[in-house]
């Protein structure tokens, strides 16, 4: 398939105001009269709210309002949707202000609006809240223990499906079962079983949550946010306010990554109840400090895997035991997790449990493949063991038992065309799997892995200028680049050059329903609407060509931008040209909610050093390996590819969470929760490979996800090599290192 | 109790405002002069997006006060376009595709142009080395680095 | 924050005064340590003397008969880059250059980073190592003081009410001698670090002469272990001697275990590095 588009590498269309720091993100936005808001939060990992006093806050000039959860709107039995699924409404409520209880360090408690940030931290530091600490839980093992403190009162364990009548931290318990993994182990040749913990690491965006909100005379509630989904800010926002869905509009600026951690709501609805107080447009930016102790962090887990293969390493039977911590409130990415563990492998039997587990930390978020990164350094470290036990190669091991269409994975589906075979050779086969290592104390390692990829809804609108461009209108905010790739797909379709399409990506009163920018969803599914609204330009552009040369329409056809009938020809610009004359303006639309969503599978090679002495873990070489089905823009696949290579590296190496015992983080700064700098890393080398979707026009998959899964567990197997230790627990820093050397 | 009159010249433009002293010069830059080119990531000094170049230095423009900048020259992002053309490093930044959500791209820029004025060639490690105070959450790194190596290649 | 007000003076005399007039005002140099300290609340002022305007606090220069003067106030990449300091103190213009990132390195000062007094702090190690001397201004006139006794506990240091940190003079090496400064940290730069290691050694006719080792990061203050250098004086410098020096080194560390490493690591480290850092400082000389 050749096109003339889709395959090249133009220049964003948001370009020229990205580099000249024109582009508005969350924090920039500015309107007459705005007040800024601070948010007080507990110090506390588990406490009862007893007391609430705001008087001498509210005593302080410039203070113009101050609300507590009492301003909230009761939310009863009522469930929401956040974007990725459905949730109780009393949960959002009380993450976005406490309560009675605060479940977190960092939990909100209550918020000041006044003229300026400063004033606005003076009073807030005036607020005074009485606490009765209480006992607090902070890893899901100790979370689950019968005698463990309760986090919530009014959570019972779902049991397979069944809700059981004990409260417990642990909110839901499920099985993925096919086959008879006892049957299956019992015929292993070889077994191996580890049990690995990771620490809560955070997506670590650099922009922090920002949102204005204005509380308008009218009754309408005006929102400006950077937001992965302003679809979801709309629905979570009407829904805590309890105002009708049409009572909220959002305007998304733009964002200033997201990673899954920007679809969740929190400083919205705060926003709005200070401007309903005030009168005036209220703005809330979060501090570094407020992003990791008070937005939504990735689950740290407790995992046990087991895998038996036979005597050629064939995969005879695969257990796991995932036990994620939820943070604050039920909803651990422990679901995907169980889907992806063993996903890159064709097994008959395999047993799956998972445990969404309630702790005292901030409530967990997505962040990019939730859940799967997690499960891969558990799978991907025990499938090196066993590669290592019999002598494979460790690609050939996975070659040997890899995925392919027709494959059933553990929670049901079974896979259409799928690139896993593709991925795995292309490593093989790759340049720095071929190439020697560079010195003593060196090591390489491999993995693989995989996110299913979502569909959900987008819709596009796409109006013809008569100069022979057009307009395209979106609801998809654009955290790398989709703007353009979703452009690109109309201009194919359409014939023209992706220069000749203007994108904007619009409020939510101005384009249909669009679901989140996430789950690797935006090019296929955005993408997919700008495709079918080209089309049906194309349609309505035939019919005008049709009236030109009074001819039937169904006897026009159109290739690569050009309108013919018999002997007639006329390009798209010209046509465009004559629209007045023919009828009026065109515009064309769809709405989407695609089911031939296909997943992706990527791999990880990575060559590291370790030195022996200190545990000090250098990055040498790394090769990122992913099956895109479609690279529409190839710059902007590659740049996913790395990114989420290199936030897996961080989350390998030095990445998390340093919890005290009374639940407090210690290392709340960009100082001390350190992810990688350009001086720790080396070029990202990429290989994109393409095996088509067939449920996409141009055969796309979603790549933002995938390929942050393999890394860890390709590090991990590298310092296996390069030190001759095996980890089970991330991060794997030098002192954890030294730790295991001396053990 | 009173505000302080600062003198300075932004990209090259004579500029005076009012701050309190504890108004950090990223601070003025966005709230007093509405210049919200350079970004807040961190408020203390480890990411970089509120990179300026002050008397012909980066700096952190988060933990510089704006009283301190009087008689100073600075140069923000909004300052390296030469009117409405692209400086090469912008342009370059575009065509390697070296952002994606683009927060981090003005603290880069203005620290990548500051670096290719003192060291016009730099290898790798020296750019890496240089940009190690700016993080980028998207990229990797990677494309900013071949972007900075191609506007070196480029400028004479 | 809350607020405060700002004046820079010009001389130290009109410092001293703004001090006096001003109970719990504070120095400003580079900002880097003392506005994160404000921001977070850990440190109020009322007042802010900002001490970059005084030209003898800037002051960058070396001598051969007295060595090196350098101005509390003077940033890091000037040092960095200066011509003297690099021929004569190559491992000093490291240190400037190895502290926070470019950007940091155009404000901080090590005179700053040395007032700021945390145990971990970069500087303090290598200017034990080359015996430098504190010149300090107060009320009652000017006095030095040994930097090894400058810090008296974690961000506490032995300055009076009311005094600044002038300057720092370092020595000129004696010939034959070098220095190195060596930090563990997890990444490769912007980080504390987790143990640091500073040593001057000076070898004649194969043998030891002088030697001194401090360290970083598992004290409550940066500490000068005497015991270390003098084991290795009249010995070939040899990796038996550079390793009993180091185990020396090390049964003198008092480490705690926090979020940047545990107790045993930071032992285990300040062996290594001392080791290292003594043959690269031989190497060096």
């Amino acid at each position: 398939m050749s096109y003339q588009v889709i395959g090249t590498r133009p220049v964003r269309h948001d370009g020229a105001d990205k580099v000249t720091g024109r582009a508005v993100y969350g924090a920039d936005t500015q309107m007459a009269g705005m007040l800024h808001g601070h948010i007080v939060r507990s110090p506390h990992a588990h406490a009862r709210i007893l007391r609430i006093d705001t008087s001498k806050a509210e005593a302080l000039p410039g203070v113009l309002a101050i609300v507590t959860a009492a301003d909230l709107p009761h939310p009863g039995d009522r469930m929401v949707d956040l974007g990725e699924g459905l949730t109780r409404l009393s949960w959002v409520h009380g993450n976005v202000l406490a309560s009675d209880k605060v479940l977190y360090a960092g939990h909100a408690v209550a918020a000041v609006a006044a003229a300026n940030a400063h004033i606005a931290e003076e009073a807030a530091s005036l607020i005074e809240v009485d606490y009765e600490p209480l006992p607090c839980v902070l890893t899901a093992p100790d979370a689950m223990k019968p005698d463990a403190p309760l986090v919530h009162d009014d959570v019972f364990m779902q049991e397979f499906g069944k809700l059981t009548d004990t409260p417990s931290n642990i909110s839901d318990h499920f099985r993925f079962e096919i086959g008879d993994a006892a049957k299956g182990f019992a015929k292993a040749h070889t077994i191996v079983e580890r049990t690995l913990d990771t620490s809560t690491v955070h997506q670590g965006y650099i922009e922090p949550h920002a949102a204005t909100v204005l509380w308008n005379n009218d009754g309408r509630v005006l929102v400006w946010c950077s937001t992965q989904g302003s679809f979801v800010v709309r629905e979570v926002v009407a829904a805590v306010l309890d105002l009708p869905i049409s009572q909220v509009k959002v305007t998304p600026t733009e964002i200033g990554g997201g990673f899954g951690g920007k679809i969740p709501v929190y400083l919205e609805p705060v926003a709005a109840l200070l401007s309903r107080k005030s009168g005036r447009p209220v703005k809330i930016a979060m501090s570094r400090k407020d992003v990791f102790e008070g937005s939504g962090p990735t689950p740290g887990s407790h995992m046990t895997v087991k895998i038996g293969v036979a005597k050629d390493g064939k995969i005879v039977a695969a257990q796991a035991n995932l036990a994620y911590e939820a943070g604050a409130y039920p909803g651990a990415m422990v679901g995907p997790g169980a889907m992806c563990v063993f996903a890159a492998y064709d097994i008959e039997n395999i047993a799956i449990d998972g445990y969404d587990v309630l702790v005292n930390k901030p409530s967990t978020a997505p962040y990019r493949a939730p859940g799967a990164t997690n499960a891969a350094f558990a799978t991907e470290t025990v499938m090196d063991e066993i590669a290592e036990k019999l002598g494979i190669d460790p690609i050939e091991l996975r070659l040997r038992n890899a995925a392919k269409e027709g494959t059933r994975r553990a929670d049901g589906p079974k896979y259409k065309r799928i690139g896993c075979v593709e991925v795995l050779e292309a490593m093989k086969n790759s340049a720095h799997y071929q190439a020697p290592l560079p010195g003593p104390n060196c090591g390489r390692g491999v993995a693989i892995g995989f996110w299913f990829n979502i569909g959900f809804s987008s819709s596009c609108t796409i109006s013809v200028n008569s100069d022979g461009t057009v307009n395209l209108v979106e609801g998809s905010t654009d955290i790398g680049g989709s703007r353009t790739s979703i452009s690109m797909q109309a201009a194919e379709v359409l014939g023209i050059k992706a220069e000749d399409v203007h994108p904007t990506i619009v409020d939510t009163d101005s384009v249909g329903y669009t679901a989140v920018t996430g789950g690797s969803r935006t090019t296929f599914a955005t993408g997919l609407a700008a495709h079918d609204a080209a089309k049906d330009v194309i349609r309505q552009l035939s019919v005008r060509a049709a009236k030109l040369w009074e001819v039937d329409s169904e006897l026009v056809n159109c290739q690569r931008g050009v309108f013919q009938s018999g002997k007639h020809s006329i390009t798209f610009k010209e046509l465009a040209a004559k629209l007045e004359e023919t009828g009026g303006p065109v515009v064309g639309r769809a709405t989407v909610n695609p089911s031939g969503v296909g997943g992706s599978f990527a791999g990880c090679i990575v060559d590291v050093r370790v030195d022996p002495e200190t545990g000090k873990t250098d990055v040498l070489r790394v090769t990122s390996i992913q099956d895109a089905g479609k690279a529409i823009h190839p710059s902007y696949v590659e740049g996913q590819m790395q990114g989420g290579t290199v936030q897996g590296i961080g989350w390998a190496l030095n990445e998390e969470y340093f919890m005290d015992p009374s639940g407090i983080m210690k290392n709340s700064s960009f100082l001390d929760y350190r992810m990688p700098t350009a001086l720790d890393l080396p070029m990202i080398e990429t290989v994109i490979v393409e095996v088509p979707n067939p449920g996409h026009p141009f055969g796309v998959r979603g790549v933002g996800e995938a390929n942050i899964v393999p890394p860890p567990a390709a590090v991990a197997n590298a310092i296996h090599r390069a030190a001759n230790i095996r980890m089970t627990r991330l991060p794997m820093n030098p002192n954890a290192i030294m730790e295991e050397v001396w053990r | 109790m009173s505000t302080v009159r600062v003198q300075t010249t932004i990209n090259n433009q004579p500029t005076e405002f009012l701050c309190e002293p504890r108004q950090s010069l990223l601070e003025c830059l966005r709230e007093l002069l509405k210049m919200t080119g350079t970004k807040e990531g961190c408020n203390d000094g480890n990411c970089g997006a509120c990179t300026v170049i002050m008397d012909g230095r980066i700096v952190n423009s988060c933990l510089v006060l704006g009283v301190e900048c009087n008689g100073s020259e600075i140069t923000t992002v909004e300052g390296i376009a030469v009117g409405s053309k692209l400086h090469p490093i912008q342009q370059a930044f575009l065509e390697n595709a070296a952002l994606q959500c683009g927060i981090c791209t003005p603290g880069f820029l203005v620290a990548a142009k500051s670096l290719l004025e003192s060291e016009p060639h730099p290898d790798e490690q020296q750019i890496r080395r240089y940009l190690a105070n700016n993080l980028c959450r998207c990229t990797g790194y990677d494309k900013i680095i071949k972007a900075v190596q191609q506007a070196a290649g480029g400028a004479q | 924050m809350k607020w405060f007000d700002y004046a820079a003076p010009q001389t130290v005399d009109d410092a001293l005064q703004l001090a006096a007039q001003n109970a719990g005002a504070l120095p400003l140099a580079g900002g880097t340590d003392l506005l994160v300290q404000m921001r977070a609340g850990r440190k109020t002022p009322p007042f802010v003397i900002d001490i970059k305007r005084i030209p003898e606090l800037n002051e960058l220069k070396f001598n051969e008969a007295t060595g090196l003067t350098l101005g509390a106030a003077t940033p890091c990449y000037l040092i960095a880059k200066h011509a003297d300091v690099r021929k004569y103190y190559p491992a000093l213009a490291e240190v400037a250059s190895m502290i926070g990132g470019t950007q940091i390195q155009g404000r901080a000062s090590i005179g700053g980073n040395l007032c700021n007094a945390a145990p971990s702090a970069d500087s303090i190690p290598l200017l034990i190592a080359m015996i430098a001397q504190c010149v300090i201004a107060g009320p009652s006139g000017r006095r030095t003081v040994a930097v090894e006794n400058f810090c008296t506990a974690p961000g506490q240091s032995i300055l009076g009410t009311n005094e600044i940190l002038v300057s720092l003079q370092i020595p000129t090496p004696a010939p034959n001698s070098g220095a190195c400064y060596l930090r563990f940290i997890p990444r490769n730069e912007m980080d504390i670090a987790v143990v640091g290691v500073g040593v001057s050694i000076t070898i004649d006719a194969g043998v030891i002469q002088a030697a001194r080792v401090a360290l970083a990061s598992v004290a409550p203050t940066p500490l000068f272990v005497p015991e270390a250098g003098q084991s290795l004086i009249g010995k070939a410098p040899s990796d038996e001697a550079f390793t009993a020096a180091a185990a020396i080194a090390r049964d003198a560390a008092k480490p705690i275990s926090d979020m940047r490493g545990t107790a045993k690591y930071r032992s285990h480290l300040c062996e290594v590095l001392t080791r290292r850092a003594l043959s690269q400082a031989k190497g060096g000389k």
